[in-house]
């Protein structure tokens, strides 16, 4: 856990990958979700968010 | 030792005969160039020709998703709405629904075309007589057009005289004529899932193939000393060992239906009511019969992000496998 803490303080590029993945699959997941209008509504803001930062940390050192 | 000399000599010739053949002018230019100059002339039109095709369409839809602009009123001045799109397009209930039969749709295929792929691939490794012959008719339906798939699935679908309806009559005993694939409200969805699994699962399966195909024998056999019973070899070695492939054809195929539109608008065009209205098709619709241009870009832009989203996800998953 503080190795991984470590590598996300240290700004590389495996763990912030991750999370920016989990953010994109969080934001289709609430685009095609059936249960709420406003998970909907917040849906394409999630997914922008995610999709730049892996642009962004995906330009970060190994 | 002649061939070299052969060869030497006949590359000195065609730079000879070059250096003849090229003006002067024409020399001189190239000599004055560095290899960095000379690498981007020659990648240069390729760029050109992205930036026309790909980049500036992008960039101009953007700046449409953010104006009133209608394709069919060129002429009408343009004024600027903000966001107004946006938050029109994700406080709707209808995009909402056309999202969940998107989301069905997408559910369904990935989750069928996954197992029987995996399936076939399974069988298929097995290596049985004549399993060269059975992978090409297994991998017809994908090499067909999706028009050409879409209207004949039309015909086998007909109540009347299709070839579906009387498989289902023969087996389940209900009359063909009774009911309607294409027509009915609770069964068109599945029409187009079973066609796009019909279409698709050939190509899960040549993944998945791939992956089972990847497997050391030496594990197999070392687990067969172990005295491994097949069951726990295929829990324990063959599932783990290709699940990076599945995954990989699970998220190219999730990318694919999403954006899904030839099939649905031949079987059903969207219908019946809006029972199969996919997010393309309300796209279409938008844009080309409402002529909401402005509308339809904020839409398209919604539906890329979704995409590229997904598109980096699945290059991270392929660099996975790469590394594997």
């Amino acid at each position: 856990m503080n190795h991984l803490m470590n590598r996300f303080l240290r700004l590389r590029r495996g763990p912030w990958e991750n999370l920016a993945t989990i953010v994109i699959a969080l934001g289709v997941l609430m685009l095609l979700q059936p249960l709420s209008l406003t998970l909907y509504t917040y849906s394409f803001a999630t997914m922008l968010l995610g999709t730049f930062m892996f642009v962004i940390v995906s330009k970060f050192p190994e | 030792m002649t061939m070299v000399t052969t060869e030497e000599e006949a590359q000195v010739r065609v730079a000879d005969h070059a250096s003849r053949t090229t003006s002067p002018s024409v020399t001189r230019r190239v000599r004055g160039l560095s290899d960095r100059a000379i690498a981007w002339a020659f990648i240069a039109p390729t760029i050109l020709l992205l930036l026309a095709i790909n980049i500036f369409p992008l960039i101009w839809t953007i700046y449409l998703s953010f104006t009133n602009y209608q394709a069919n009123r060129p002429n009408r001045p343009i004024t600027h709405v903000g966001t107004k799109w946006y938050q029109e397009i994700l406080n709707s209930p209808d995009v909402w629904a056309a999202m969940q039969a998107t989301a069905h749709f997408v559910f369904w295929t990935i989750l069928l075309q996954t197992l029987i792929g995996f399936g076939l691939a399974y069988l298929i490794d097995r290596k049985f007589r004549g399993h060269a012959f059975w992978t090409t008719i297994i991998l017809i339906p994908m090499m067909l057009s999706p028009a050409v798939v879409g209207n004949f699935w039309k015909f086998l679908y007909q109540p009347q005289i299709g070839l579906f309806n009387y498989i289902v009559s023969f087996f389940t005993g209900i009359p063909p004529s009774s009911f309607e694939m294409l027509g009915s409200v609770s069964l068109s969805p599945w029409s187009i899932i079973i066609v796009d699994t019909w279409m698709w699962t050939p190509y899960v399966m040549l993944i998945c193939l791939a992956g089972l195909r990847s497997i050391p024998d030496y594990i197999y056999e070392a687990a067969e000393v172990d005295r491994a019973s097949p069951w726990r070899q295929f829990w324990s070695i063959t599932l783990p060992m290709a699940l990076p492939f599945i995954m990989l054809a699970v998220l190219f195929r999730r990318i694919e239906n999403f954006k899904m539109f030839d099939m649905v608008n031949l079987l059903t065009g969207g219908g019946p009511g809006s029972t199969t209205e996919v997010a393309s098709i309300t796209l279409k619709r938008e844009a080309f019969e409402k002529w909401r241009t402005g509308y339809s870009s904020a839409f398209a832009i919604i539906l890329f992000v979704a995409v590229f989203g997904l598109a980096n996800i699945y290059v991270k998953a392929l660099n996975r496998v790469k590394q594997r």
